[in-house]
């Protein structure tokens, strides 16, 4: 079957069974399980009531269950347990974690995720910032906006193809076709270099990728925060007779910085899963391996599971105490 | 806040350049690509894209129209004809006839080949070819020439990487493939979602609260952890690597933000409506489909946009759930690693192929942005 025919069918199946589960199964719940007429109809129609939300749950949960939930579990067990020839699994303690911990190419992975750490959200939110505050001044903003927005719609691979262009480099002697080069012998370099394989300085390379995508969303978010924040309070501040820097510094930042805390803690957690940049551009050699590369390595090259599985739950690690505190502030909203 | 007395301060023209400058370095990368792709491999290897606007100089290898041309002049053996045959425009300043030595004559002068022949070439590509014997081989004896080129755009590369059906490297079929993916797995989490986020949003039962804190939980887990224990669970209830698994798995992961997104939207809707529905003895189901949907209709579109973006820019997903070893269903962004592997010069075809696969999401993009900030902004958790 041509698979443009299956996605057709696909869709069909998946979107009318999901239509017919969600219909029939309030039609079998309101006719014949509790059906709101006879001696009991107003104790049916309460009972009804109590169990639709499940009926419309159902679905969701399951999948949340089985997609998000089942795998936090298994993970933990694989990064625990070794595969045993044949099929099956032993429990191994904390053996898997020991081995990774030998290895210098984990402890490379970790270093280099702790700079993107600082580095990505910092300059992203920075930028952000920046972007925000000057477009929201001038006419043309909204064009300017969309522009450096624009990068959020490419994805890390095509932004991978595209900075590997601006990297390039061409034999000493032959025109630059990357612009990284040509500026460089410009500004008084002596020759072409292979950016991305210089250690050290190839991990903020890459990092700016990034950068060059997230801006766009730490723009959107702080624009609209600078834009709530009463006039009032800006008034007051030129009637006192600030200039526009202390305006900016004293007076907005303050009032934005819990949406300033949001934007770093999402881009934060773009971080610590990204993947796709490193894969594509050096896939982690010249040290510039990343945690979510070294473990796809370690899943699917090296076909080690318990290694694997063990660098995932470091992935997680690190991602809890966002996940902790964003749970924290949605119960606190929903008082 | 240019209302504001004071504001527009000197400060202004900065503002301006300042924008500009930032707009500008932000777009410089994307235009690269874009204009590189309109270049010929030639082009794109001698010369920055930036340049590409302008006349460029460039060494090329040619040949002169091959011996069955000759003609007996006065005896010698003389071949006749131009060296850049029907695309002239180029403009020869210096030319060799060995490719150590490719700059020994100036174009009007008449050069030497090794074995004694003599060749002369005009500024415009004209050549005159003579030898005491007659010219041998299938074809025309080399020539190196420097030239001057005008700016020259071609769609030969389009051409090549999409409808080349002999391009087993070609795009056409990882696009479709790529489509295959992401409209399923777009649509089906919205539905499953929608309903889900209206019970959470407008029906009391115990535990709900949970549930929601549960759902912000998920929305950060990383898809990471998933990857090898939903594979096994695939393989062993015989779903194995294939479209359906990719769907699955999509749809599970993509649904913590669509619940949560369509949730905050639900629960600002009036309350009113819905009450006076209930009282008019509405059933739920009715309230949700003639009420609640059409209502919700901005926080679908900006879930749609997000979810078809990261359906269509996704790798590792697909690397995992899709691909498998016969390669048929490979993705797009699966197909340009893989040229960025065997085709790392070729920047012709690898510029192309990307720009393929970032056209449909650049166009969605634009058409759909006020939707998508629109979901940023209800989706970032406050």
């Amino acid at each position: 079957m041509h698979p443009a025919v299956q996605g057709i069918l696909t869709i069909i199946i998946g979107v009318g069974g999901c239509v017919a589960y969600y219909y029939f199964s309030n039609q079998i719940l309101d006719r014949f399980v509790f059906p709101a007429r006879g001696p009991n109809a107003g104790r049916n129609i309460n009972r009804a009531n109590m169990v639709r939300p499940w009926l419309f749950l159902a679905p969701a949960l399951i999948a949340l269950s089985v997609y998000l939930a089942y795998p936090v579990v298994e993970t933990l067990w694989l990064s625990l347990s070794e595969r045993l020839p044949g099929g099956g699994a032993k429990f191994v303690g904390l053996d898997n974690y020991r081995q990774m911990l030998a290895e210098p190419k984990f402890w490379e992975a970790l270093r280099n995720n702790f700079m993107w750490l600082l580095v990505v959200p910092a300059f992203s939110t920075a930028f952000g910032l920046l972007a925000a505050q000057l477009t929201d001044r001038i006419k043309w903003g909204n064009i300017a906006k969309s522009l450096i927005f624009m990068p959020m719609a490419i994805s890390f691979v095509g932004a991978a193809v595209i900075w590997k262009l601006v990297y390039d480099a061409r034999p000493a002697g032959q025109d630059q076709i990357g612009v990284l080069n040509a500026l460089y012998l410009t500004f008084g370099g002596s020759e072409p270099q292979q950016w991305l394989t210089i250690p050290i300085l190839n991990n903020f390379l890459l990092m700016v990728v990034l950068i060059w995508i997230q801006t766009g969303f730490a723009m959107v978010i702080l624009s609209a925060a600078l834009r709530g924040i009463p006039e009032e309070t800006i008034e007051a501040a030129i009637i006192d007779g600030a200039n526009p820097f202390q305006i900016f510094f004293k007076i907005k930042v303050p009032q934005i910085s819990g949406t300033i805390v949001v934007v770093w803690t999402t881009i934060t957690i773009v971080v610590l899963k990204v993947f796709d940049i490193v894969f594509a551009m050096t896939n982690g050699q010249w040290q510039t391996q990343v945690l979510a590369n070294y473990m796809y390595d370690k899943l699917f090259r090296a076909n080690d599971w318990g290694v694997g599985s063990a660098s995932a739950m470091v992935i997680m690690a690190l991602v809890t105490p966002i996940l902790v505190w964003n749970v924290i502030n949605a119960r606190r909203e929903m008082r | 806040m240019e209302n504001i007395a004071g504001t527009k301060s000197s400060l202004s023209w900065a503002v301006h350049i300042s924008v500009a400058a930032l707009v500008l370095i932000w777009l410089f990368p994307t235009v690269g690509l874009f204009v590189s792709s309109f270049r010929t491999a030639d082009q794109i290897a001698t010369s920055g894209w930036w340049k590409a606007a302008f006349p460029s100089e460039q060494n090329l290898t040619l040949r002169t129209d091959p011996p069955s041309t000759q003609v007996q002049k006065g005896g010698q053996w003389v071949i006749e004809g131009n060296l850049f045959g029907d695309k002239r425009g180029a403009t020869i300043s210096v030319y060799g006839t060995s490719s150590r030595e490719i700059s020994t004559y100036k174009a009007g002068e008449t050069g030497k080949f090794r074995n004694g022949a003599t060749i002369t070439v005009q500024p415009n590509g004209d050549y005159v070819a003579s030898s005491d014997t007659k010219w041998k081989g299938g074809r025309g004896p080399r020539v190196f020439v420097t030239a001057v080129t005008p700016p020259e755009f071609t769609l030969r590369n389009y051409q090549m990487v999409l409808f080349d059906p002999a391009n087993r490297e070609g795009m056409a079929r990882a696009f479709f493939n790529t489509l295959t993916v992401t409209i399923p797995a777009t649509v089906i989490p919205i539905l499953v979602a929608a309903f889900a986020a209206y019970a959470l949003a407008w029906m009391d039962f115990p535990g709900r609260a949970l549930l929601v804190a549960a759902v912000v939980g998920l929305l950060v887990v990383p898809l990471q952890l998933a990857l090898i224990p939903l594979l096994s669970l695939h393989n062993d209830i015989g779903i194995g690597k294939g479209y359906l698994g990719v769907w699955l798995a999509h749809t599970g992961f993509g649904l913590p933000l669509a619940i949560y997104l369509l949730r905050n939207y639900m629960v600002g809707l009036p309350r009113d409506i819905i009450e006076n529905a209930r009282v008019d003895g509405a059933t739920e189901f009715q309230i949700f489909t003639k009420i609640i949907l059409p209502l919700s209709f901005p926080a679908l579109a900006s879930f749609a946009i997000f979810q078809f973006l990261w359906t269509w820019n996704d790798l590792l997903v697909a690397l995992v759930f899709l691909i498998d070893s016969t390669g048929e269903t490979t993705v797009m962004t699966k197909q340009i690693v893989e040229l960025l592997g065997t085709r790392g010069g070729n920047w012709e075809i690898l510029a192309t192929s990307a720009f393929v696969s970032i056209a449909v999401p650049l166009m969605v993009f634009f058409a759909m942005q006020k939707y998508l900030v629109r979901g940023l902004l209800a989706g970032s958790v406050k």
